[in-house]
Order: C-alpha cells, then sequence, then structure tokens
C-alpha cells in the first residue's frame, strides 16, 4: 500500500477536510464568486478521493482500472460547463442588481 | 279461373294509384284530366270486380281467401291481411265500384260548376282524390277478411265522410261564411265514434273469447262459444249494433246523416246513399253466423230498423230541402234494411242495399241536377239584370279571404237564395225534362212501384216481416205508406205546378256528363228487380254460397202460405195498394192544387202541432242538444275551469306541490342541508388548505444559503440511513 509514500488515510483526510470547507463556504459565505471557489473546492476534494481510490485498488489487485481517473474527467467537465453557466447568471444578476450578494437574491421568498 | 282471384289487391289500389297521380300531378292537370283519371282508376276497380264476380259464379261461388300481406303479428297473435272474395263481397265490391264509377263522371260535371259557383276552382282536384280515397276504403271494409281489416275500412270511410261533408267547410250550404258544414262534418264524426265505440267493443270481446278476428275462425267457433257461454255472442251482437246504428244511421244515432247533406251532393249520394251507410248492413249480414245463434238479438236488431223507417218517413214528410228528403228517406230505407237482415232475411235485406244503392243514387244524383239547374238559373238572373257580383266563371278566385268578403258584403248570392228549397222550386218538368223524367223513374223505384226495383226489394223485405215478426210488418208498411206519400209530395213541389222563385222559372238542364250517368243508374232502378225475380232467385242463389239460410219453423196464416215462386199475391197488393193510396193521397194535398209562393205546407193547419213535429225533426236534435250536449259541455266546463284549472292547477300544482317544493328547497335544503352542510364542507376543505399552505411557506425564506443548508442535511441524513442501516 504505498502511494508515493504516503498513506490512503492521508489522502482521505485531505479530502475531507477540502470538501467540509467548500461546504462551510457555501452555507457561510454571501459573496456569489465566493460560493462558486467553495463548490470547485468541493468537486475538487471529490476528485482527490476518486484518485486515491482508484490508485489504491490499483495497488491491492495488481488490476490497472482507469475507472476512477475517468470519473475525474467527467467531473472537471461538468465543472467547467456550471463554471460558464453560473458565471453567466452571476453577470446577468449583477447587471440587473448591481450586487452579487447572494442574499438579496430572494424574490422567490414565499 | 281462379288465377283470377289474385287481381283482388286492385281493387284497393287502383283507386290508391288514381289518387296518388291526382295528388302528385293534378296541378298541372285540366280538369277533365282530372276528372276522368279518378272515374278510370274507380272504373278499372269494377271492370276488377266483374273479373272476380265471373270467376265465382263460373267456380261454384265457393268463398275464396287470398293472403296478401302479414299485417300484426305479435307472439300468437296473427292478423294478416287477407281478402276475402265469396258472393258476399263481390256483391258490395260490385256495387261500390260500380255506382261510384258512375258517381265519378256525373262529379266530373257537377264539380265543375260547383266550384264555380263557390268560386274555388283550386278544389276540383282535392274532390276527386278524396272521392278516389273512399273508394279504396270501401274496398278495404267490403273485402276484409277479419273484423279487423272490416274496421280499418270503416274507419277510413268514416274519415272520407268527414272529410266531403266538410268540403266547403268555411261556409255553410248557401254558401255564406259560416261553420255551419264543418260543424255538420265534426257532428257527423263524432256520431259515428260512439257507434264505432260499441263495435270496438264487440271486437275486443269477440277476441277475448275467440282468440281471433278472422271470419273464418270466428264463424268456426261461434256455436260452441254459444253453447258454453251464451252471454257472449248476445253481448257481441248488441255491440255490433251500436256501430251498425252509428254508420247506417239507426236510431239513437241517425242524427248526423240529415247534417251531412251539407257535403256536396256527388258525396250525398255515394257514401251518404248508397254504399258507405250500407256498411252496417253488410256487418250484420256478414255476421250472420253469430246473429243466427241470438234470436233476441235479431228481434232487437229488427225492431231498431222497424222503428227506424217508419220514424224517418214521417219526419221526412216535414221536410222543405230536397235533399233533406232524401236523406231522411235513406235513414227509412236504412231502416228496411237492418229490419230485414236483423230478421235473418239477410238475401231480402242484401237485395235491398242493391237496389237501394241504384235508386237512391239516381234520386240524390238528380236532386243535384236540379240545384245546378236552379243555380244556374239564379245566375243567369243575375247577370240579365246587370249586376256584376255573380260567381265569375273562368276567373280563378281562389283566395279565401276574397270569396268572405265579397259573400260579408252580400254580393255573393241573394241572401236567402236557397237552391235545395223545394219552396223556390215548381214547376221544374218543363224546363228540365231529361232530369223529370229520371227522378220518376227514381220516385217510382223508391215508393215500390211494380215493376220497378224497389217494389221487388221492398216486397222480399215485407214478406219476411210478415211471416216472422208481424209487428215490424205492421211499422215498415207504414214506413212504406209515408215513403210513397213524401216522395209523392216532393215529386208534385218540384217538378208540377208554377214556378215559385224566378230561379226555378230560369232552370236550366244540365250537360250530358251529368246525366248520362243518371241514365245507366235509372236504367238500373227499372232493371235491378230482375237480379231477384221471384221464381227465379238468382241473387238468393248467389248469396246462398255465403249466407245459409236458416228456415224458421212459423205458423204461417192460411194467406201468408200462399205463394207465386216465393212472390206472395196479398202481400205485394198491400203494398201496392198503400203505395198507390199514399201518391194519390200526395196528389190530392201537393198535386191537384199547387203550393203558391210563400204559402204555408197545405198539411201544415190540418195535423197541427203533428206536422209542426215532423218539419221540426221531432226535436230530437234539440232533445239531444239539451239531454247530452249541454250537461256534457256543462260538466267539460265545470271539469275545465273547477277542477282542471282552479283545483289541479291552481291549488294542486301552484300552491301544493310548487308551494311545498319552494319551502323545502328554501327551509329545509338551502339553510341547513345546502349552506351547513355541503357549503361547510368544501369551504372548511378550502381554509386547511390555507392553514397548511401558510405554514409551510415559512420554509420558502428565499435564502440561497438555507437552501444549501438543507440540501447538506438531506445528503447527510440519507447517507447517514444508507451507512447506517
Amino acid at each position: 500500500m504505498d502511494l508515493g509514500g504516503i498513506p490512503l488515510t492521508y489522502y482521505l483526510v485531505l479530502s475531507a477536510a477540502l470538501f467540509t470547507m467548500g461546504a462551510l463556504g457555501v452555507l457561510i459565505r454571501r459573496n456569489a464568486l465566493i460560493i462558486f471557489m467553495s463548490v470547485e473546492l468541493m468537486l475538487n476534494s471529490a476528485n482527490l478521493a476518486f484518485v486515491a481510490f482508484a490508485r489504491s485498488f490499483e495497488l491491492t489487485t495488481g488490476q490497472p482500472v482507469f475507472t476512477g481517473q475517468l470519473f475525474v474527467f467527467f467531473v472537471m467537465t461538468v465543472a467547467a460547463a456550471e463554471v460558464a453557466v453560473g458565471l453567466a447568471l452571476i453577470v446577468a444578476i449583477f447587471r440587473t442588481k448591481h450586487s452579487i450578494d447572494v442574499d438579496q437574491m430572494s424574490s422567490l421568498k414565499g | 279461373m281462379e288465377t283470377l282471384f289474385t287481381l283482388v289487391p286492385l281493387i284497393v289500389f287502383l283507386p290508391v294509384l288514381g289518387l296518388l297521380v291526382n295528388m302528385v300531378f293534378g296541378g298541372k292537370m285540366s280538369e277533365k284530366a282530372i276528372g276522368w283519371l279518378a272515374s278510370a282508376a274507380s272504373g278499372l276497380a269494377f271492370v276488377v270486380s266483374i273479373l272476380l264476380g265471373l270467376a265465382l259464379w263460373t267456380g261454384g261461388g265457393e268463398a275464396t281467401v287470398v293472403p296478401f300481406a302479414e299485417w300484426i303479428k305479435i307472439g300468437t297473435l296473427d292478423i294478416p291481411w287477407n281478402f276475402r272474395v265469396d258472393t258476399l263481397s263481390v256483391t258490395m265490391m260490385l256495387v261500390v265500384s260500380g255506382v261510384g264509377t258512375l258517381i265519378h263522371i256525373y262529379a266530373i260535371g257537377y264539380m265543375h260548376e260547383d266550384v264555380r259557383f263557390k268560386s274555388d276552382p283550386g278544389r276540383f282536384r282535392r274532390f276527386f282524390v278524396f272521392l278516389n280515397l273512399f273508394i279504396a276504403m270501401m274496398m278495404i271494409l267490403v273485402s276484409g277478411d277479419s273484423y279487423l281489416m272490416l274496421f280499418v275500412g270503416w274507419e277510413g270511410v268514416g274519415l272520407c265522410s268527414f272529410l266531403l261533408i266538410g268540403f266547403w267547410y268555411e261556409m255553410d250550404t248557401l254558401g255564406r261564411p259560416s261553420w255551419a258544414n264543418s260543424n255538420a262534418a265534426k257532428k257527423a264524426f263524432i256520431v259515428n265514434r260512439i257507434g264505432d265505440f260499441g263495435f270496438l267493443i264487440a271486437g275486443l270481446l269477440m277476441f277475448w273469447y275467440f282468440s281471433s278476428l278472422q271470419f273464418g275462425e270466428v264463424f268456426g267457433l261461434a256455436e260452441e262459444i254459444a253453447a258454453a257461454q251464451p252471454g257472449v255472442i248476445l253481448a257481441i251482437t248488441l255491440f255490433m249494433l251500436v256501430g251498425v246504428a252509428g254508420k247506417s244511421a239507426q236510431i239513437p244515432l241517425y242524427v248526423w246523416l240529415p247534417d251531412a247533406m251539407a257535403g256536396p251532393t256527388p258525396v250525398s249520394a255515394l257514401i251518404h246513399a248508397a254504399t258507405m251507410v250500407t256498411a252496417g248492413v253488410y256487418l250484420i249480414a256478414r255476421s250472420w253466423p253469430l246473429y243466427s245463434l241470438v234470436p233476441d238479438a235479431q228481434y232487437i236488431v229488427a225492431m231498431v230498423g222497424a222503428v227506424t223507417a217508419l220514424f224517418a218517413a214521417t219526419i221526412a214528410v216535414g221536410q222543405y230541402d230536397i235533399k233533406k228528403v232524401l236523406a231522411y228517406s235513406t235513414i227509412s230505407q236504412l231502416g228496411f234494411m237492418v229490419a230485414a237482415v236483423g230478421m235473418g232475411a239477410f238475401v231480402a235485406g242484401m237485395f235491398h242495399l242493391v237496389t237501394h244503392a241504384f235508386f237512391k243514387a239516381l234520386l240524390f244524383l238528380s236532386a243535384g241536377s236540379v240545384i245546378l239547374g236552379l243555380e244556374r238559373g239564379h245566375h243567369h238572373l243575375a247577370h240579365g239584370h246587370g249586376r256584376p257580383e255573380s260567381p265569375d266563371f273562368g276567373h280563378d278566385a281562389k283566395s279565401e279571404s276574397r270569396r268572405l268578403e265579397s259573400s260579408d258584403s252580400g254580393h255573393h248570392h241573394e241572401e236567402a237564395f236557397d237552391p235545395g228549397d223545394m219552396r223556390n222550386m215548381g214547376g221544374l218538368r218543363k224546363r228540365m225534362p231529361v232530369t223529370f223524367w229520371l227522378y220518376l223513374i227514381g220516385t217510382a223505384a223508391l215508393a215500390g212501384i211494380f215493376p220497378f226495383a224497389g217494389f221487388w226489394s221492398k216486397d222480399e223485405i215485407l214478406l219476411d216481416a210478415a211471416k216472422l215478426h208481424p209487428e215490424v210488418y205492421v211499422l215498415l208498411a207504414t214506413a212504406a205508406f209515408f215513403t210513397a206519400f213524401y216522395m209523392g209530395r216532393q215529386v208534385w213541389m218540384v217538378w208540377f205546378g208554377k214556378p215559385r222563385h224566378a230561379a226555378a222559372e230560369h232552370a236550366e238542364e244540365s250537360p250530358k256528363v251529368i246525366t248520362v250517368p243518371l241514365m245507366v243508374l235509372a236504367g238500373l232502378s227499372v232493371l235491378g228487380g230482375a237480379l231477384n225475380l221471384p221464381g227465379v232467385h238468382t241473387f238468393g242463389g248467389w248469396l246462398e254460397h255465403t249466407i245459409e239460410l236458416v228456415e224458421h219453423e212459423v205458423h204461417l196464416a192460411a194467406w201468408l202460405e200462399v205463394s207465386w215462386g216465393g212472390l206472395n199475391p196479398i202481400v205485394a197488393l198491400i203494398s201496392t195498394v198503400v203505395a198507390l193510396l199514399a201518391i194519390y193521397f200526395s196528389w190530392l194535398i201537393y198535386g191537384q192544387k199547387p203550393l203558391e209562393a210563400s204559402q204555408k205546407d197545405p198539411l201544415k193547419r190540418p195535423l197541427g202541432f203533428i206536422f209542426t213535429g215532423m218539419e221540426n225533426k221531432w226535436f230530437v236534435d234539440e232533445g239531444y242538444q239539451t239531454v247530452f250536449v249541454k250537461p256534457y259541455l256543462a260538466v267539460s266546463r265545470f271539469l275545465a275551469e273547477v277542477i282542471d284549472w282552479r283545483f289541479w292547477h291552481d291549488w294542486f300544482h301552484d300552491t301544493g306541490l310548487a308551494g311545498t317544493y319552494q319551502w323545502l328547497s328554501r327551509i329545509a335544503l338551502d339553510r341547513v342541508i345546502d349552506t351547513r352542510g355541503i357549503d361547510a364542507f368544501f369551504n372548511g376543505l378550502g381554509e386547511l388548505t390555507k392553514r397548511i399552505s401558510t405554514s409551510l411557506r415559512r420554509v420558502q425564506n428565499g435564502f440561497v444559503r438555507s437552501y444549501a443548508l438543507a440540501v447538506l442535511f438531506g445528503v447527510v441524513v440519507i447517507l447517514g440511513y444508507l451507512i447506517l442501516k
């Protein structure tokens, strides 16, 4: 069990820490851009977990399976698309409200 | 010859074809074409009847039933439309189509003038359509093989009678605007309805006890049922008599026939003298197996006929309208026939039916010729005086309103000129010689003068009456006296003396199309007796194939035993003497010293109130008016106004039903069930939804981050569940 001399647990702990930071960022921050960055953080923490598990699986069984790495690419692609759409929305909202504070976007309040 | 029998449906369908063609294409046809087409339809039916008669004659005279169509078939009930060809039905067919054809031809001439005197030439076609319909219906009546088919024809001729009596429905007999004609038509229809009710009950009883209405089956079962339930046949025959009294104008239902003279004269001749009114006589003759089983019913029928014969004859003496005299004479003669068939003298009754059809049609049509003659004279007079108002010949005045207007202003006819009133006639024999001689022949036949047709047939009835029921004989012989008397009175008043009105002075003879059919009828009235001459009895032998003659065991007086081949010289002598005596009396009173204009009837003074009674038809119409019509109207009015309107409509429906309903809906439904029940339930439902949504909307606070938190919690919960489960 060797991932460049560092055990799997380390990676997973890092990934969990990153995810927690991202989630907290989404929940706490009001700036839409920061929220986006936090979301990216969460996605990439997941990516890290994917890659770590995939490598670990390959080393234990001796079978090269790239499913984990493949998923990472998918996640990156989807993230890119999401950012494109999200940024466009933020620009549009900014144009009308002159702000990107998500707490002000409450028109659908019941 | 047998195959000839299959032609029998043609007797119905030829006239139907005639009327259809006239109905569809008649608008573009000339009057002549319409009239001759209708006559041809009737004439061809006559030809078919002759062929049927020949086939019967050569084939032995046995009855044949020709199946034609299935009509009613429900379960075991099976009533087909079959034609019955036997000597009795063929006799009727020959009379109906033969006399009918002659009257059709006559009507071409008569209606040509009538529609012009009444200013509506458009009705010419309608008349012939009705006339053909009548022939078809009469043929259904006489040729049907069941009581139901007979009833169909029975009602059909009733309808035609109604349509034709009310032919000039918007005026009275003098052409003045009034509902008199249409009231006469209604009267005929309603009185006949009363009779038909009796016939209907007879038919239903028959169906109940015999389970069939076919002649063959009913007559086959008759004796069996008469033995088991003697009252049934009596009831059937008596209810049938009610129908006969309606259709054949017997006491107490005869009152419609005199009023039926409101119809054009050919109608009076064809329907109300020669054919339709004899349907009742035919019905009794046809039902001979039933009547022969119940002597009580036979006696009642005979008495009804005899009393009617005498009663109507007395009224005829006091009438002034030429057609009314003949109408009462018809009732009286129908009484003779009904009395005859009632006594069981079916041959004598049918024989008189045939001869009467000849001479009464002749008399009516001649009377029509006289009426037209006077109309012409009147018309001539009006033009001679340069008045512009008389009916414009050749000018198509269809507009009814115009006619009514012109009559209103008193221009149409002079107010009270009645071409049918014998008091306006007199001395016509010089003006209308042909009609005069024809009328004399008809009179002689009706009065029973030897050797005219009426002598032979009436004598047979009188002989049978003398043998079977002396009281009927006395009644009939007295009626025969009055018959000769009122006919003599009529002849002296119409043809002799001096004209009592300017119109009679200028009366003109009728054209050939009118007189030729009369000559044929006159020939038949002279020779008709040859049908059943004593010693030969052709007609009796002919009918014997259909009607079994039951010989009654009666003790006869010696003078009645004498028989010269079936003719009793004493009875014949008595009736001849009676007739001649009556004519002599009539000459003494009316011929010797002719009536002057506006002179009262010479009988009025010596007879006093009796003549007033005769003049006023013994006040029977007034009596019926008081006893039946007025109370009936009062009851109807009471029912309509009090029971129906005030009680039923105002109180029961408005107050009772509608009021209760509204009270219920307001109090019970509106206040309780609707507001507190249904409304409350649905309002509560709405309120509940509103409350739930109010509490739920707080969740939607609009903060993106709180939604994200919710998502996070959700994910944690789901994942926690999945991991820890």
